[in-house]
């Protein structure tokens, strides 16, 4: 199969100082793939490195080392400000809180807007508005919303707002930062029908960092699990869920409540041992059977493809 | 099994500088002794209000009791006085808060606050305080009992700060444990560890416990019984098989469609359109209606009273009326009710 990446992340680090010499590895060398039109999850818990592997990317943060490529261009190093612009069109970002995310002394108008200025897409104040508007009824608010300010608006409909403002410079990629997590259930639902009406309308590409699993698993093709800044599966969400070969994959899955009598009875959860792991060698992350990647050593990569072709 | 807590009519307002907000409108419960109650409802729908109330904590002036009677052993709540209300809190009734990092005292050791109840209210001396607190802190499963009492809560983790939340609240053996979304602020596998923590000490201790949260999934992990809550007033309640496999009211089949399965692969979800009512002005009837894509008529006139549907399930829909038209749920609610009828018919 002829894979059409959209984004390479190849070895991407990013080490945070904290002070007294002592330095944070929260992204510690993460390799994956994007591909054109897919929707790929990153799930794991809070301090695993998947919000700052999110924002590493599209360069809210310096990377330490590493690479990432779109389109096959390195996004990363230094950049004229022609080249950035040309990239922070084409990748967007979406925010886990959607009342910390929007400037309260902003109108709807000028904070959908504030992209279509600074990448000058439209000519007169005329054309803005327009354009706004359109958006604002793209994600299924009003047209009159548009000269409303962020505080007039429920969470949901905040929400919507930033979707408006990532989706106005017609971007190709978008990342998502646990962008339904500060919403309510019923709202959620909502949110996550319109993210994959828009990415059937307009062929968009999706980033989709949550610790919400049975979201992740509704919405993505594919789903990389972190822990502790590595990631340590990858595969696709089918076989992800009913075939998750390591460790702590395993117990992740087995934490999930869901809503369901009968199986919260049933269910026996599966606590993580790191010291399980073989400690001779430096984990890899290797392929234990076609598209599904585990981080482990030699021995365990055995052991692991075994497991694999079982089921 | 006697009623521990009968909660009757209770209606609560909140007076705001744009006039009254109706955050509970008539809320009717029971809970029995040993029994967890799950309360599930979206932010705004009256949950937190009613456990606060339950508390005697509700802010004053604003917030006021307008009717109703919370007979907790048959004493009513509303009644007591704040002298009186102190002897009780903490002692019978505990709390278990949503963010155990703002719920704890930053200046004081973790131990003194634990021991802080069993003083005042169990009139316990400082050295069997100590002791006591010791072993809470190793019956909530905190590694070093001895060491952590001496520690400040910013030297815990947020899910061992929760357990200590929880020891606090335990410190008094209350009757009855109210857990305002105590695992909402937690990762996954901390909030298992919590959840089982609470399972096994309520059987231990037998207390009572109301299980206030949104999410279903846990919801389905620790209830006995559930009340779904939508703008102030209980809209369904029943077991927890009633309302996951057989649920009535078109609000919980929105709930429970709009929560993806881990083996659901329909391209969409079933989402409630709208947002929830505002409550300054109520709508009138029944106040899901301009939401509800099932609304009859007489939802906008009438409020629907609870129909009962068994012996322990009752639901405030007109849909349940002998003369409403039949309704078929959602695909994805209707699937829910075939795969229960199927297991249960396996057994």
């Amino acid at each position: 199969m002829a894979e059409d990446k959209l984004l390479e992340v190849i070895n991407l680090q990013k080490h945070f100082n904290v002070g007294r010499n002592k330095i944070v590895k929260a992204v510690d060398g993460v390799s994956f793939d994007i591909l054109r039109g897919e929707t790929f999850g990153l799930v794991g818990e809070s301090g695993s490195g998947k919000s700052t592997t999110g924002r590493t990317i599209i360069r809210l943060y310096d990377a330490t080392g590493g690479e990432v490529k779109f389109n096959g261009e390195d996004v990363h190093g230094k950049k004229s400000k022609q080249e950035l612009l040309k990239f922070n069109r084409k990748m967007q970002m979406i925010f886990q809180d959607p009342s910390s995310s929007l400037n309260p002394r902003m109108t709807v108008l000028d904070i959908i807007a504030e992209g279509l200025d600074v990448h000058k897409l439209v000519k007169n104040d005329k054309e803005r508005k327009e354009r706004v508007e359109e958006l604002l009824e793209i994600v299924g608010l009003n047209r009159e919303h548009a000269t409303r300010f962020p505080h007039e608006f429920s969470g949901g409909q905040r929400q919507r707002i930033g979707i408006a403002r990532a989706l106005a410079v017609e971007p190709e990629f978008i990342i998502a930062d646990e962008p339904i997590s500060a919403l309510d259930v019923s709202i959620q639902a909502q949110v996550v029908n319109l993210l994959k009406r828009l990415q059937k309308e307009r062929g968009l590409t999706y980033l989709f960092i949550a610790h919400d699993l049975s979201m992740v698993k509704y919405i993505s093709d594919r789903i990389g699990v972190m822990y502790l800044g590595n990631l340590v599966e990858l595969a696709d969400s089918e076989e992800l869920y009913n075939n998750p070969i390591h460790p702590y994959t395993k117990s992740l899955l087995s934490a999930i409540p869901l809503p369901d009598p009968e199986y919260e009875r049933n269910r026996t959860r599966i606590t993580y041992d790191p010291s399980v792991h073989d400690s001779s060698e430096e984990p890899e992350f290797r392929e234990v059977s076609p598209r599904h990647w585990v981080r482990c050593t030699t021995k365990e990569f055995e052991q692991y493809k075994k497991d694999a072709a079982k089921k | 099994m006697s009623k521990l807590l009968e909660v009757k009519d209770l209606k609560v307002s909140f007076n705001t500088y744009n006039g009254e907000v109706q955050a509970v409108r008539g809320v009717n419960f029971d809970l029995n002794k040993g029994e967890t109650l799950a309360i599930v409802g979206e932010s705004g729908s009256g949950k937190s209000v009613t456990s606060t109330t339950l508390m005697g904590l509700l802010p004053k002036p604003q917030g006021i009791i307008k009717s109703g009677q919370i007979l907790f052993e048959g004493e009513d709540l509303v009644k007591k006085s704040v002298k009186e209300m102190q002897k009780i809190r903490g002692n019978d009734i505990a709390m278990v808060f949503q963010d155990p990092m703002s719920s704890l005292n930053p200046t004081m050791k973790v131990g003194n606050q634990i021991m802080e109840g069993l003083i005042k209210h169990q009139n316990m001396n400082r050295a069997d305080a100590k002791k006591k607190a010791t072993e809470l802190l190793e019956l909530v499963g905190i590694p070093q009992p001895d060491v952590r009492m001496n520690q400040y809560p910013h030297q815990f983790s947020g899910g061992m700060r929760q357990r200590v939340v929880i020891a606090i609240a335990l410190a008094c053996n209350p009757k009855l444990l109210i857990a305002d979304e105590p695992t909402t602020a937690l990762d996954v596998t901390i909030q298992a560890q919590i959840l089982e923590l609470m399972k096994k000490i309520q059987k231990e201790t037998n207390s009572a416990l109301i299980f206030i949260t949104h999410d279903l999934g846990v919801v389905a992990n620790v209830a006995d019984r559930v009340a779904v809550m939508y703008a102030g007033k209980v809209v369904e309640v029943g077991t927890v098989d009633d309302i996951f496999y057989n649920p009535k009211h078109p609000y919980t089949w929105g709930l429970l469609g709009s929560m993806p399965t881990l083996d659901s692969a329909e391209e969409e979800l079933y989402a409630i359109p709208g947002s929830p009512p505002d409550m300054l002005n109520p709508p009138k009837g029944d106040a899901f209606a301009p939401r509800n894509k099932f609304a009859l008529e007489i939802d906008t006139v009438m409020e629907p009273p609870m129909f009962k549907v068994s012996d322990t399930h009752y639901a405030a829909t007109w849909l349940l009326h002998e003369d409403a038209p039949k309704i078929e749920p959602p695909e994805s609610v209707k699937r829910r009710m075939q795969g229960f009828s199927k297991m249960e018919g396996e057994q």
